[in-house]
């Protein structure tokens, strides 16, 4: 029996059955980027795998990367203490929507700002998952989670449009539905040299999903087909035609020095070379 | 060749002690009166190759330290007393997760935002207790500038050693005060850096037995692929729910440090071998305790001082030996008395226990202290 290359990336053993939900989208990340890194042929070693708290940051457990899961709303810092010791270290950090852009928040801005190089999966279910269900900053105004009864009263935040004016080199929005748009947009941020976001739309039917009568794992793969749209053909759209859609696509796709590279002309200077 | 001489500040010290232990990563906030020691390491670190980098608060500075710790870093952040609050997560996930960091705390008056240019010692319990769950800490401090230099390589030391944060408790007094000191010379002061694995990768274990104190363990990035999480996890760093496994890890973190209490408990003694009288105080306040000891000795009356350098763990074996000798202990330090209570505890002889305090920010006094002598000697 031949064993698919990427095989040899997972943590076999104990560790698994994972623990996300059936239906739940985190897996199909999971592969995008084990992907990703067969593809580019980076070494396992090379490659440090940093989390917060939430379903998505279990995942460094299952990945035979150097892993590290850190507190919530943390991974940040402590991937650009890893970077900034260790250079060589491909730094891929895994947050989500509650740990990136509520408690993490500030660090989200401040990561980008430095243009730290890290490639950040940032899995978007618009809802705690873990803690049961209750609404983070990105679940849309007047959805239903555990502690929105009755509908969200805040407004959400666009990760995307965050980390683009904060100082981002790239940034990009797939969906789990497009798995293939998926890979190759986070295959596109392991090669950027800077702060590159990749928020990827992940459905969570047992939480979001029932609080919001959105029907089945199936049911809401359908809904997310049906609710984004790509950017090229969004900008033949009018606003109103684009009313309810979620924009996928690269929107962001620049270039800045990385915080590493400045660090080391800082340490040249000071070393009077 | 003679040595050379500085008139330091003890945040100055405490900064060129890192150097001199080999710090190659600060991250930090600024905040007063902690600051002038993130200003020199950040002249000094690029010029060896070292990283410093200012990050948003610090959580974020305790978060990167640990980071670029867990890649191989000796990193080390300082702070005062709001910052070390916001610090208190990251700190428990140091010592669940067994990474080796150093955390300055230069301690001003509190609560909250308090008095930041004046001093205090009223951190003592948070540096003990500040955060949740079980765990044992380890905070050093200096009464002196030698002592912040000295002491500030130590923490790193027990650092690596004992694979965990370790706290050097300086005082706004001590931070601020310039003293002269001899530097030591390279070489002079041990240092110790941990070691590192041999095993073959697929054997690794990055906290297997006997690795909590001085054994090796492996960098990120070193061709030993393991996973560090701050949830309750196995010998191969991997969470768990097992119950005997959940034992396993909430003993070593506690046996690492009572297993060694010996190493790590350290105490300057005066004039302790006849004293009828004791002064049992630390940092800033040891000073003018030890001048009180001088005057009250100058007019016969058998005092002496009981210094901690290390003042957790608590030196709780050698207090209840010294209570038991003495006829009064008093406990003279800048709070409201954080730590006559842990005294009290370690008394197991009924001797009375008298609180010297001070806490309106100023130093406590040699006079204040001696009137306090005079007073117990009726």
């Amino acid at each position: 029996m031949k064993i698919h290359p990427a095989y040899e990336m997972l943590r076999p053993g104990k560790k698994f059955p994972n623990v996300w939900c059936p239906g739940c989208g985190h897996g199909i990340v999971q592969g995008a980027i084990i992907r990703a890194v067969e593809r580019l042929g980076i070494n396992r070693d090379e490659v440090a795998m940093v989390s917060g708290i939430g379903c998505s940051s279990r995942m460094p457990v299952y990945v035979d990367f150097n892993s590290l899961h850190t507190a919530h709303g943390r991974a940040l810092p402590f991937a650009t203490g890893v970077k900034l010791h260790n250079p060589k270290l491909h730094v891929i950090v895994i947050t989500g929507d509650g740990d990136a852009l509520a408690i993490g928040g500030n660090h989200f801005i401040h990561a980008a700002r430095r243009n730290m190089e890290l490639t950040v999966i940032l899995m978007n279910n618009n809802i705690y998952g873990m803690t049961g269900g209750q609404y983070s900053p990105t679940t849309p105004i007047g959805k239903r989670a555990s502690t929105a009864p009755y509908g969200c009263a805040e407004r959400d935040f666009d990760a995307c449009a965050l980390a683009i004016a904060a100082g981002a080199v790239f940034a990009a929005r797939g969906t789990v539905y497009n798995a293939v748009e998926l890979d190759k947009m986070i295959e596109k941020a392991l090669t950027k040299k800077g702060f590159a976001l990749v928020e990827a739309l992940s459905p969570c039917p047992t939480l979001y999903g029932r609080l919001n009568k959105e029907g089945s794992a199936v049911k809401m793969m359908q809904t997310q087909k049906a609710n984004t749209i790509n950017l090229k053909a969004a900008e033949k759209l009018t606003p109103q035609e684009l009313e309810g859609k979620i924009i996928t696509g690269i929107f962001h796709d620049g270039e800045a020095q990385p915080y590493t590279e400045v660090y080391q002309q800082i340490i040249a200077k000071a070393q009077g070379k | 060749m003679s040595k050379q001489i500085k008139l330091w500040q003890g945040n100055e010290a405490c900064a060129e002690g890192a150097m001199y232990a080999g710090c190659d990563f600060f991250g930090g906030y600024p905040i007063t009166p902690s600051t002038e020691v993130a200003e020199i390491l950040a002249a000094m670190l690029p010029k060896v190759g070292g990283k410093f980098i200012q990050m948003e608060d610090e959580i974020a500075s305790m978060g990167t330290i640990l980071g670029a710790a867990a890649a191989g870093a000796k990193s080390m952040t300082s702070t005062s007393g709001p910052g070390f609050s916001l610090m208190m997560e990251l700190l428990g996930y140091g010592c669940m997760a067994e990474i080796p960091c150093v955390i300055v705390n230069v301690q001003r008056a509190g609560p909250s935002t308090g008095l930041p240019t004046k001093g205090a010692q009223a951190d003592v319990m948070q540096t003990r207790w500040g955060t949740h769950g079980d765990h044992p800490t380890i905070a050093l401090c200096p009464s002196s500038i030698e002592e912040s230099f000295k002491l500030t390589v130590k923490a790193f030391n027990l650092a690596e050693k004992f694979r965990m944060p370790v706290i050097l408790l300086l005082d706004e007094f001590i931070g601020h005060m310039r003293e002269k000191m001899e530097v030591p010379e390279p070489g002079e002061l041990e240092i110790y850096n941990h070691p590192r694995p041999k095993v073959d990768p697929k054997e690794y274990q990055h906290y297997a037995d006997g690795s909590s104190v001085g054994g090796p363990y492996a960098a990120m990035g070193s061709g030993y692929r393991f996973n560090i999480t701050g949830l309750t996890h196995d010998k191969k760093g991997f969470p768990t729910a097992r119950l005997d496994e959940i034992q396993w890890k909430m003993d070593r973190l506690r046996d690492k440090i009572d297993q060694h209490l010996a190493e790590l408990t350290e105490v300057e003694e005066e004039f302790l071998d006849d004293a009828e009288i004791v002064i049992f105080s630390y940092g800033a306040a040891a000073r003018s305790s030890q001048q009180a000891v001088r005057q009250a000795r100058a007019k016969g009356i058998k005092v002496g001082l009981l210094r901690p350098t290390t003042i957790w763990p608590f030196p709780d074996r050698i207090v209840t030996d010294v209570l038991k000798k003495c006829k009064t202990m008093l406990v003279a330090e800048i709070s409201q008395g954080q730590l006559v209570y842990e005294v009290e505890r370690c008394n197991k002889s009924n001797t009375p226990v008298v609180p010297v305090l001070r806490y309106d920010g100023e130093m406590i006094t040699p006079a204040q202290i001696l009137k306090a002598v005079e007073e117990a000697q009726k």
